[in-house]
């Protein structure tokens, strides 16, 4: 799979470094770490849990700023220095978080969330009928029904209905880049499979950049053209997704899959 | 939402809390509707009269209507609910000192032991043993005894308009009695008049009304400070964080109290209305509000769902007031709760150094307990002046801190015993 190799940069980032905390008592959650995602890729990050992940995430998604080291978004210097120029840079990068029970203002109503994607696309203008109609599409999207949706609390829901309405969110704000924040491990096993795929339909359906972040190396093989494996706020191996999880270089690597005994029994090795 | 509500309802402590509540403000509202007369009326010369039931003298015997109750009856129980029963004894020891046996004298027998101390007594008789002073003593008793068998009626004279000589008018019988009715100035003090010869129960309940309004007006000035300074400085931050938890330092370095009475004093006695007072209360009492909304907004600001909602494209007042607002609403009641009831507490502790609100105008629960200080009713032992005022404060402040406590364990529910 080298074609992707060959689309325009979209997001990179050179020495990018995150420090939580003052003086002594210090946490280095990312550390200076380079990369560049490709348009139109799936971009997997994979580490452990505390490894910087959702740190870098938040990053780049503009929600925390970097102790040091600069992002590059469509090969330009990003500039989120106010508000205003966030909600631009947001039009155009979106994230889907790992907790869906604490990602909801529990006050809101689901109409609200997806009204807001709507009006953010620049519909607030249209007319109410309109309006529902595109809600409809977006839930039958991800095979919710908005007559079941209308009028109810994120809370009143299932996790695996409050992520897949995460992901009708995306499908209504057709971004650029989508940011995957482990999106299925707080979800029950049985969601699991039906969220990843309509992940992948989604991102084929809008042709956005995803940047799947998981711990589990065997799923981001599943779905990744490229993978970084991240170790204590550090890439430590990249590469494309065969290159990286069948000829692993790096003992931190080895172990992450050895730890996932299964690719080996459930994959078919004989593409190597 | 609702299910909060249902929960705080079901709470024992904050239902205990806001009965309680509930009942005061009914009473200060009722009251002046059944008790127009103005707080601040002198009704009585004089101070510090008892509780009790006050009747006119001057109207009592110009009452239309005497009812003549012409019934021995009548005058012996009159007589028999006069003579004490101290009195019986000391006229028994008499007795018995005299001579007679003590086994024919009964203290009960009304009628018996008066004849017997009519027919004995004699202030010139020395009975060895006894006091100059307990002799005096007998014939004062005596004295009061014949004026209470006496049978003859005061007689009330008016001035002759011409003449100037005294004349006969009527004549006020000691079997007269006038139905309480008749009288046009009777007058219930359940807990009598204070210093200036004000109606205290009156007093009271307006007290009661203006030091919750100043305690509401306090709170509402410090939580609407505290929560703006809040809200503004633990999501924004830079530099009117620094500004606000400058000020917050501030104000726990130098004790609140210490700055309400250097404020209180410096604006001056002749300005100082119940208002102003509370305006300067709020105005001290919001860095604490502003301090803990704003560590409440930083442990939030970094929530997911608020990460969303700038994702969703909403500008920092929107997220302040749908994303953050809501979440420390629950909280800033409480707090609000305990402002109203810290503000009736300054309002008091500052009146009492006689710094609250100027005297003509209002009473406050303070002034009351200024007064009563003042003119020392607890060393003369006049409680209801002053026993009556703190009651009423510490039942407000308990039923404040009961609706308090109670909404802490609806929304921490570890709390929950
Ligand atoms: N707001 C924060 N303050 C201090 N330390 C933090 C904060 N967020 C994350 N960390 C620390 O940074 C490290 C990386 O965390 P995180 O990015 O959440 O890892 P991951 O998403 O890979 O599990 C962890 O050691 C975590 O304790
Ligand atoms: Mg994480």
């Amino acid at each position: 799979m080298d074609a992707p190799r060959k689309s325009k940069p979209c997001l990179s980032g050179v020495g990018l470094t995150k420090v939580f905390g003052l003086g002594r008592r210090t946490t280095v959650a990312v550390d200076h770490v380079d990369f560049e995602f490709r348009e139109g890729e799936v971009i997997s990050i994979v580490g452990e849990s505390g490894s910087g992940k959702t740190t870098l995430a938040k990053m780049l998604l503009g929600l925390i700023n970097p102790t040091e080291g600069e992002v590059y978004f469509q090969g330009q210097k990003r500039d989120i220095s106010s508000h205003r120029k966030r909600q631009e840079y947001w039009k155009n990068i979106q994230a889907i978080f790992q907790d869906p029970f604490s990602a909801y203002n529990i006050f809101n109503k689901i109409d609200t969330v997806l009204l807001d994607c709507i009006h953010m696309r620049g519909g607030r203008g249209l007319p109410r009928a309109k309006k529902i109609e595109l809600m409809t599409e977006a839930c039958g999207f991800v095979n919710l029904k908005f007559e079941e949706m209308t009028n109810k609390y994120p809370f009143e829901l299932s996790g695996g209905q409050m992520q897949r309405l995460m992901i009708a969110r995306i499908f209504l704000l057709k971004p650029k880049i989508l940011l995957a924040d482990e999106p299925t491990s707080m979800i029950d096993a049985c969601s699991r499979a039906t969220i990843l795929d309509y992940l992948m339909k989604l991102r084929d359906e809008v042709g956005m950049t995803l940047i799947f972040i998981t711990h589990d190396i065997g799923l981001a093989y599943y779905v990744s053209d490229t993978v970084y494996i991240m170790e204590h706020g550090r890439f430590v191996e990249s590469g494309t997704a065969d290159r990286v999880i069948l000829h692993p270089q790096e003992p931190y690597t080895k172990r992450l899959i050895s730890d996932v005994p299964k690719i080996y029994e459930e994959w078919d090795l004989s593409t190597v | 939402m609702k299910h909060t509500l249902r929960q705080v309802a079901r709470s024992g402590k904050f239902m205990a809390g806001f009965i309680i509540f509930v009942a005061i403000l009914l009473i200060v509202i009722i009251y002046p509707l059944l008790v127009p007369d103005p707080p601040l009326q002198i009704i009585a010369q004089g101070t510090f009269f008892p509780p009790g039931i006050y009747v006119n003298t001057y109207d009592s015997i110009n009452a239309p209507t005497t009812y003549t109750l012409h019934l021995d009856d009548a005058a012996a129980k009159r007589v028999a609910s006069k003579l004490s029963q101290e009195n019986r004894t000391e006229m028994k020891n008499w007795l018995v000192a005299a001579g007679l046996p003590a086994d024919e004298i009964d203290t009960a027998d009304t009628e018996q032991l008066l004849n017997q101390w009519g027919s004995h007594y004699d202030p010139r008789l020395q009975i060895p043993g006894m006091t100059l002073a307990k002799s005096r003593a007998y014939q004062r008793l005596n004295a009061s005894i014949q004026g209470l068998l006496s049978t003859e009626g005061a007689i009330i004279a008016s001035r002759a308009a011409d003449t100037g000589a005294l004349q006969a008018g009527r004549e006020v019988k000691q079997t007269d009695y006038v139905n309480i009715r008749e009288v046009a100035n009777v007058r219930f003090l359940p807990l009598g008049t204070d210093n200036f010869g004000r109606d205290v129960l009156t007093e009271l309940v307006r007290a009661t009304g203006v030091s919750l309004q100043i305690g509401l007006v306090a709170g509402i000035i410090a939580t609407l400070i505290g929560l703006t300074l809040g809200l503004a400085a633990g999501y924004i931050g830079g530099l009117l964080d620094d500004f606000t938890m400058f000020i917050t330092n501030l104000f726990t370095v130098i004790p609140t109290f210490v700055l309400l009475i250097l404020i209180s004093f410096s604006i001056g006695q002749d300005k100082r209305g119940a208002f102003t007072i509370a305006t300067v209360i709020g105005l001290t009492a919001w860095p604490w509000t502003a301090r803990s909304v704003r560590a409440q907004v930083i442990s939030l600001r970094n929530r997911d769902h608020v990460n969303l909602s700038k994702l969703s494209g909403h500008s920092i007042p929107h997220i302040i007031l749908n994303d953050i607002l809501p979440y420390v609403a629950s909280y800033v009641v409480m707090a609000f709760i305990l402002q109203i009831s810290s503000g009736i507490l300054q309002e008091a502790g500052l009146a009492i150094l006689g710094l609250g609100p100027r005297t003509t105008e209002v009473p406050t629960l303070g002034l009351m307990m200024n007064w009563a200080m003042i003119y020392q009713a607890h060393i003369l032992e006049k409680w209801w002046a002053y026993l009556p005022v703190l009651m009423t404060i510490a039942l407000i402040t308990f039923s404040m801190n009961l609706m308090n406590t109670g909404l802490d364990q609806v929304f921490n529910p570890a709390l929950r015993d």
